[in-house]
């Protein structure tokens, strides 16, 4: 499947057309924050920002879901999201983020419906990353501005044109018959070549390399100790995560009617682990932060071979204090380095 | 003024060499420009790390209870009024706390910098005489330090801490506020209809992360009521309702206690206008009641007692 190219003043009109047949989530600049949402009209996205405040995993694994509902003894459960929807503009950050929760809603013996059906439904086209920020680390990760994992297309800001890749049998099948997109020439590929290696030198981060083997040993570290001490125990760090995905699921009942409602949960919260017999196992922030790094660099990677960690930066800007994630892998990696 | 960081290592370096306090918190520069990150500080060589300057946007004394050790901690003069407040309501012995009061003239925005600079990323900022400048990938902007305050700090009338143990630097002096409510007249002055709109439109943002809560040093119920389960008072959906009634009844529970230190609105990362409830309550408590929260701590919090001439219109 060879590259095209497509001029950035057609994209409206291509955003127009898939609005025709399916619901069409591009970021969004509303009341000041960027965010994927489902366009009203194509020209509403905005394609030349940074990377959205909250996370792509929100269009699959919303804060707040309703499993089922009843009334008067009557049970609703609820159908699968059937809609066909398109993404237009994931960064490759959130398309490998993709990857990881698929192996916990996805995995070979559980699958969540919701969520399977979503992601089925549901065509990638990404957004290369010419000016990576500076709090990206995503190539400590396995990850790069420009890598197509996750994907269905990759497009590139080539200045007034985009290129656009091939990754997926239905990405074609998208812009195979589009009188949009013509045939990309040697000098469209070599430039997004040029710009894909120098967006890639501008990053740079922890290593991550043996993080696992060295958190074995750190389960009662000292260390978890003094770390932290300056965190509020909030969520903006695990709930603006593109990988956490921890939920908690409700019963809420008036009378005789109600439902099961599944919301985020988070590690940070002192009620995560609160059991009835009013015993926490993770009494303080303590035992919660070393929840948090170890689930993400220890635990996720026994159990599914991959860090829990794309590298996009969300909760190292969003954190209230400041917590910085990368200093956090620096200080762990130094610490038994030798 | 110039810079007190020298000032403020050498004192606390003097403290913990002198075991008159075991820990200090304080503020150490941070990893991003425009901020800076709590610190603790046990040891006199590590004192080195304190900074004080127009970035310190946390409040501190929300690390304050529940610990047993001797503290000193670096206090604006919205943190000053928090730690009052702690030890009026009997979370904290004054004795326990050495304040460390800074003379501040202002915490820089960093939300609105950022959104003046659309899109471009700022790699390197600095504060000098009066301007901030900003420096990125192919670009260095100079903006007025005046203009990208953080509104609770317009209208402060502490700068200079009420009650502190030791004061670093000199005093600054009070700003003379005409009307200290200006934007919560604003907000009163439209229909309910409009402020229904406006409110709800800021709190469809909420994702329910808690960080306002966390953030808030008189926050601090052993179990919020939002996180009891036996029974569950109210949802924890992001239904607009669940989301706006949690909200209500948090900032209620502040009315006569919050400091307008603004922590809450500083850490919500939606950047919701939190300060829109809050400086009503302040607003309301100041003029029914002639008090302000966090100043002296002896004061009585009027929602803990009842005068006979306390206005009561909202008896129907």
């Amino acid at each position: 499947m060879s590259d095209r190219v497509i001029v950035k003043s057609a994209i409206t009109d291509v955003l127009e057309k898939l609005l025709k047949a399916r619901r069409v989530f591009a970021p969004v600049q509303r009341d000041g924050l960027l965010r994927f949402e489902p366009l009203r009209t194509g020209d509403e996205a905005l394609l030349d920002s940074h990377n959205s405040k909250r996370p792509l995993k929100e269009i699959f694994f919303p804060h707040s879901e309703t499993l089922f509902a009843y009334e008067e003894g009557e049970v609703a459960i609820m159908p699968l999201p059937e809609e066909q929807r398109v993404i237009f503009g994931v960064r490759p950050c959130d398309a490998r983020s993709l990857l990881l929760l698929d192996k916990v809603f996805n995995a070979p013996d559980v699958q969540d419906p919701y969520y399977v059906t979503r992601r089925e439904n549901t065509i990638l086209i990404g957004l290369g990353c010419n000016r990576p920020l500076s709090t990206c680390f995503c190539t400590t990760l396995g990850g790069g501005p420009f890598t197509t994992e996750g994907l269905d297309l990759l497009f590139t800001d080539l200045g007034d044109r985009y290129l656009v890749e091939t990754v997926t049998e239905r990405g074609e099948a998208l812009v195979a018959d589009s009188p949009y997109f013509r045939e990309a020439a040697p000098a469209d590929v070599n430039l997004k070549a040029e710009i894909a290696a120098c967006a890639e030198q501008t990053i740079s981060g922890p290593s991550v390399e043996g993080i696992k083997e060295k958190l074995d040993g750190m389960y009662e570290d000292p260390f978890w100790d003094e770390l932290h001490q300056k965190c509020l125990g909030c969520a903006v760090c695990t709930y603006l995560c593109p990988t956490c995905h921890c939920f908690d699921i409700l019963d809420e009942k008036e009378g005789s009617r109600g439902r099961r409602v599944r919301i985020w949960d988070s590690c940070q919260f002192p009620l995560f682990t609160l059991h009835a017999s009013g015993h926490n196992p993770r009494p303080s922030g303590r035992e919660r932060m070393r929840q948090r790094i170890m689930h993400k660099f220890h635990y996720f990677v026994e159990n599914y071979g991959q860090i829990a960690c794309v590298g996009c930066g969300r909760c190292i800007r969003n954190c209230p204090v400041n917590m910085d994630l990368r200093e956090v892998l620096n200080r762990i990696v130094v610490k038994r380095g030798a | 003024m110039g810079d007190l960081s020298p000032q403020l290592i050498e004192v606390a370096r003097s403290l913990l060499r002198d075991e008159k306090v075991d820990l200090i918190i304080g503020y150490e520069s941070g990893s991003l420009p425009l901020r800076t990150s709590p610190c603790f500080i046990r040891r006199p060589d590590e004192a080195e790390r304190l900074v004080w300057n127009a970035w310190c946007e946390n409040n501190l004394a929300t690390y304050l209870r529940g610990r047993d050790e001797k503290i000193a901690v670096v206090a604006k003069g919205c943190d000053a009024r928090a730690i009052v407040g702690l030890v009026m309501e009997r979370q904290l012995a004054r004795e326990n706390v050495l304040i460390i009061g800074v003379p501040c003239q202002g915490i820089m925005d960093r939300r609105r910098i950022e959104d003046q600079l659309e899109g471009k990323e700022v790699l390197k900022a600095t504060l000098a005489d009066g301007e901030i400048i900003l420096a990125g990938e192919g670009f260095e902007e100079r903006l007025p330090q005046q203009d990208f305050l953080c509104q609770g700090c317009l209208t402060c009338e502490y700068r200079t801490p009420a009650v502190y143990d030791l004061l670093i630097g000199d005093p600054v002096p009070a700003l003379e506020v005409a009307d200290p409510f200006p934007e919560v007249r604003a907000l009163e002055a439209r229909s309910s209809d409009e402020r229904w709109a406006y409110f709800s439109q800021e709190f469809s943002q909420c994702i329910r992360c808690y960080a306002c809560r966390e953030a808030c040093p008189l926050c601090y119920c052993q179990e919020c009521f939002i996180d009891q389960t036996q029974p569950a008072w109210f949802g924890k959906t992001d239904d607009p309702s669940d989301t706006l009634i949690f909200h209500l009844v948090r900032i209620l529970h502040t009315a006569g206690r919050c400091v307008d230190c603004g922590a809450c609105s500083r850490a919500c990362p939606m950047g919701i206008d939190l300060r829109a409830l809050t400086r009503k309550m302040i607003k309301d408590v100041r003029e029914w009641y002639g008090y302000q929260a966090g100043i002296e701590v002896e004061a009585i919090p009027p929602l803990a007692t009842f005068r006979p001439d306390d206005p009561q219109e909202f008896i129907k």
